[in-house]
């Protein structure tokens, strides 16, 4: 998806769905011509496949190559990796399952699908996990060689689903692709343990033949990958060539599809394959650079946030520090100390680690230094669901601090969105000296999604300069530094640091002295002080609101953060159903835009969805007395379309 | 890695400016009224550090304290110089972040037992084996006293408090023996009273390139008066306190000389009164002993209910490669291997496709 959509393609999208009730139609198509196979060839406008296997069968590399193949071939595309939290759990289990789906699409598309149209199963136990999200007429190609005795009684299969005709509403594929990688290996004399691996390799292939995806990119990659076991790099190419070859030549797959690239979705610009970490981190370095200061990192490894700790420890040459801290109060503390002393300081985490981290939001609070909080969020409460999605740190971000400690909040919307969530955020940080959350989200942190790679000379100015000298004059004619004097504009405090000769002064998280910082426990003053740190993050410029309201429509369905693409696809098919809706979400969740009340108040009814029990519309509802309507879901995954339109649909005619 | 024998070498005080004109005590006290109870053993180490620093001839401005919570980490609002007073414990994990952003301060770090050593352990122990560039004072005074009077993790076993009216079930902490555990490359013990002591342990730490673990024995004249007496007394210290000196043999006590020898049976470290006989068996302090076995065993040898025999000075210092320096290294590595970074071109990465309109 790209954050510029053209109304053809919205058009598009609808016209191929069943509005509002019954499950897609499996591929169809229009029949088009015949391949140089002398095999029949569809054209599709989109196409939903899901990769299952165990979670040692390298679905989540496989799906990243279809991915990245797709990516180049020039089609949207969003991406929905999920796996479990053991590294392996037991082999041939239901809880050991590991899928990757990948929606790609002529057109301009805003969620990875809410049902495949083709299945992969490696083994039983995947085919089980995912055969009720498959709608009838699907295809589903099967590892027969899995489909033995011991693996199907593991996962409950009395009988053999391929067999029993429990299937036949599915065109099934039963292919042996473990016997299929052996034969292909023969020459090269592995172990065959070490052989079968590659039958992930034999699966991309087979589906990258039917849906014509381009392979030079796979083969570079697994060459470079296996680098040092050159004979391992072959076999993995040689299993891929072998699974292509496989679907040209054997009568079972009789049709290919092409889905052409997405050309008309997208602006003019060059394009990358993006997921919501990596934009994440890339919109870390990018305000770095833009501030012209040193990045500092201080992190401790969690789920689903490490990636971005990975990745700038890679990017040392841009003059970013990462540091692996003791726990998470030490992450957050160094970077703090890092902000201290003048660089952009950021801590990595989720949920629980915001908990851990929680005292030291608060002294930056009091310290009036800049700071960024990424929050990937993560199932809850405690450990939770580590490497599924949710929302619900939203109030835990508003207000788990003790104390009167207002910190401003910024949520990007889709996985590249992230770069530019990421830069607002420092800016806001670095303009108010305040520490800042950003709330991404496992569905967005691990979704990919094209993305228009912007020209850095379009990106913003963020340069923040340090005092340099007194900014207070006393009554008798003194010039002296004062820490807590404020700008009258945005009521920042002056960012003093280290080495400025003449700017000596000390700041803690005791109450401080209106202007000069020092200590003081003055009623008045204390009041005086939670109110300015109040009017600070209260008076944070923020764009306003944008609606998306084309038919004057009676409710408005407002989100924040990754229910965009869902929320968004499902006012679309409510649109081409002839139902109106507003469209409307927040990027800022602290402060709100301006316009935010006086928007909620021009509609009847607004619906708030949310992956969690109503955090946001119990802002709304305190905020400006609105009567929004909560419509939550809490299982770990991002909201379906079909199901988001079906609710807003009864909002509607409610 | 860079090269060991260059960082061995590698006075990290040289990258921090000096000061421009001659300093003086007053140019080191701030102008905030100091509110510790009179009498407290911290007045003493606060007049020691401000005497201290014009010696070091540190331009003041790169000069930074940072402090946690209880009433020696007021301490930074005292100094004329940059500071903060964070939270509870979490002081070496900021002053990390600072000193491994900033190569050019000089960065002090103010902590008690309590907030050393119970509340902030865990960083104290990290912030030890990184070997980062700070030096750090713990008041020690086995007492907490901020929260009135409750028993801290060095207070003695058994000792009776407000909340141990029956008297604590800790067995207490010896900072000394955890610091050299934790793998700390410079560690002392020094104590409130003796200025000229402690002044001269100050003046190591502040030499070494790594971190530095100053124990400083503090009196808390309200809730824990007299806890170091001992050690203080002029009389009684000549037999409690062993004074180690680099290259010296440890001897002390007045009216017959004592020492320390390794016993041959345990390989562990006694005290003896020297005789002819044994006098050449008395142990040589070595303070920059790689190995951290004989630091460990003489700081074991104090009587944790008597404090007899208690070493002060410094016990261990030796040279390991300092964490600041090695982040510093890696980026300018990192700019050598791959040139200086380049946003626009990592932003396109390498697997790129074009929309023409």
């Amino acid at each position: 998806m790209t954050s510029q959509v053209s109304s053809a393609a919205e058009q598009a999208e609808e016209a191929n769905d069943a509005v509002l009730g019954g499950q897609r139609a499996p591929l169809s198509g229009t029949t088009g011509t015949t391949g140089s196979d002398g095999k029949e060839i569809r054209r599709l406008d989109r196409v939903i496949i899901r990769f299952a296997g165990d979670s040692g069968d390298g679905m989540q590399l496989t799906g990243d190559r279809f991915t990245s193949e797709t990516a180049s071939f020039g089609n949207d595309l969003s991406t929905l990796p999920n796996f479990p939290a053991e590294i392996r759990a037991p082999a041939g289990t239901l809880p050991g399952v590991s899928s990757f789906q990948l929606h790609f699409a002529d057109h301009d598309i805003l969620t990875p699908g809410d049902a495949p149209n083709v299945l992969v199963a490696m083994n039983p136990a995947a085919l089980k996990a995912n055969i009720d999200d498959v709608p009838r007429g699907a295809e589903i190609i099967v590892n027969t060689d899995e489909f033995t005795k011991r693996p199907m009684a593991k996962v409950g299969y009395a009988t053999s689903p391929l067999e029993d005709g429990s299937l036949e509403a599915y065109n099934v594929h039963a292919v042996p692709l473990t016997t299929l990688t052996l034969e292909a290996l023969k020459e090269f004399g592995l172990p065959r343990k070490e052989a079968e691996r590659s039958k992930n390799m034999f699966a991309l292939g087979l589906l990258s033949w039917m849906y014509h995806r381009p392979t030079e990119s796979t083969e570079a990659f697994l060459r470079q990958k296996f680098a040092k076991k050159p004979q391992i790099a072959e076999a993995n190419v040689a299993a891929f060539r072998a699974g292509w070859n496989f679907g040209e030549t054997t009568e079972d797959f009789a049709v290919s599809y092409e889905v052409a690239p997405a050309s008309q979705a997208f602006p003019t610009g060059t394009y990358r394959n993006i997921s919501g970490n990596l934009a994440l981190s890339y919109g870390l370095i990018a305000a770095g650079q833009l501030a012209e200061l040193p990045l500092y990192l201080g992190s401790y490894p969690i789920t689903p946030a490490s990636d971005i700790l990975h990745e700038l420890s890679r990017h040392k040459n841009f003059g970013v520090r990462t540091f692996q801290a003791e726990d998470e109060i030490a992450g957050i503390g160094a970077a703090l100390g890092a902000a201290f002393g003048g660089a952009l300081g950021i801590t990595t985490t989720s949920g629980p680690g915001v908990a851990l981290k929680s005292e030291t939001i608060g002294l930056a609070v009091s310290l009036e230094l800049p700071l960024l909080i990424i929050d990937i969020q993560r199932g809850g409460p405690s450990t939770g669901l580590p490497t599924k999605t949710e929302q619900a740190d939203l109030l835990q971000a508003m207000y788990g601090r003790n104390g009167e400690a207002p910190v401003p909040i910024v949520a990007p919307r889709t996985p590249a969105d992230c770069f530019d969530a990421a830069i607002e955020a420092a800016r806001i940080a670095l303009t108010y000296r305040t520490p800042v959350f950003l709330l991404s989200d496992g569905y967005l942190a691990n979704g990919s999604e094209p993305w228009r790679i912007p020209e850095t000379s379009t990106l913003p100015d963020l340069k923040t300069p340090f005092a340099t000298g007194p900014n207070h004059t006393l009554a008798d004619g003194t010039e002296v530094f004062w820490p807590y004097k404020r700008d009258p504009q945005t009521l920042a405090r002056p960012w003093a640091v280290p080495g400025t000769a003449g700017l000596e002064h000390r700041i803690g998280g005791i109450e401080k002295q209106d202007g000069t910082g020092n200590i003081s426990y003055d009623p008045a003053n204390h009041d005086f002080m939670v109110r300015t740190r109040q009017a600070k993050i209260d008076g944070i410029e923020v764009p306003d609101l944008e609606v998306d309201d084309p038919a004057e429509a009676r409710t408005l369905v407002l989100g924040w953060g990754s229910t965009y693409g869902p929320i968004t696809a499902a006012v679309r098919r409510l649109r081409a159903a002839g139902a109106p809706i507003a469209q409307a979400h927040l990027r800022h969740l602290n402060p709100f835009p301006k316009n935010l009340g006086e928007v909620l108040k021009r509609y009847d009814k607004v619906v708030v969805p949310e992956m969690n029990l109503g955090q946001l519309a119990l802002l709304l509802r305190a905020k400006y007395l609105v009567d929004a309507h909560s419509y939550n879901q809490v299982n770990g995954m991002p909201f379906k379309a079909e199901q988001l339109a079906t609710a807003l649909k009864e909002a509607i005619d409610a | 890695m860079p090269d060991t024998e260059e960082l061995h070498h590698n006075d990290l005080l040289q990258l921090v400016p000096k000061a421009e004109a001659k300093q003086s005590m007053k140019d080191f006290k701030s102008d905030q009224e100091v509110r510790w109870c009179p009498g407290c053993g911290d007045y003493a180490v606060l007049a020691a550090v401000q005497g201290f620093m014009p010696e070091l001839g540190l331009a003041k401005e790169n000069i930074t304290f940072v402090s946690g919570i209880g009433c020696s980490s007021r301490f930074p609002y005292y100094m004329n110089t940059y500071g903060m007073h964070s939270i509870h414990g979490r002081a070496p994990s900021i002053a990390t972040g600072l000193a491994t952003s900033r190569r050019d301060l000089s960065v002090w770090v103010v902590t008690g037992d309590g907030d050393a050593l119970s509340i902030g352990g865990n960083h104290l122990i990290h912030a030890l084996r990184r070997n980062v560039n700070l030096k750090i004072l713990l008041f020690n005074n086995r007492i907490y006293g901020l929260t009135k009077g409750q028993y801290s993790p060095t207070s003695e076993l058994g000792k009776i408090t407000k909340s141990t009216p029956m008297g604590s079930l800790d067995a207490p902490f010896n900072p000394v023996s955890l610091a050299i555990g934790a793998e700390a490359t410079f560690v002392a013990r020094t104590v409130d009273s003796d200025r000229k002591h402690l002044t001269s342990v100050l003046r190591a730490a502040a030499e070494h390139s790594g971190t530095a673990l100053v124990e400083i024995y503090q009196n808390c004249n309200i809730f824990n008066d007299g806890a170091f007496e001992v050690l203080k007394d002029k009389e009684q210290a000549a037999e409690a306190v062993i004074r180690l000196e680099h290259g010296q043999p440890i001897l002390f006590g007045s009216q017959e000389p004592k020492g320390v020898v390794r016993d041959p049976a345990t390989g562990d470290l006694k005290v003896v009164a020297v005789t002819e006989e044994n006098r050449s068996q008395v142990l040589v302090h070595d303070a920059h002993a790689k190995s951290p076995t004989t630091a460990f065993a003489l700081s074991r040898i104090a009587d944790a209910d008597t404090l007899h025999h208690t070493p002060i000075g410094v016990l261990r210092s030796v040279e390991r490669p300092v964490y600041d320096t090695l982040m510093s290294d890696q980026l300018d590595a990192a700019v050598e291997r791959n040139g200086k970074g380049d946003l626009a071109s990592l932003l396109a990465g390498n697997d790129t496709w074009t929309v023409v309109g």
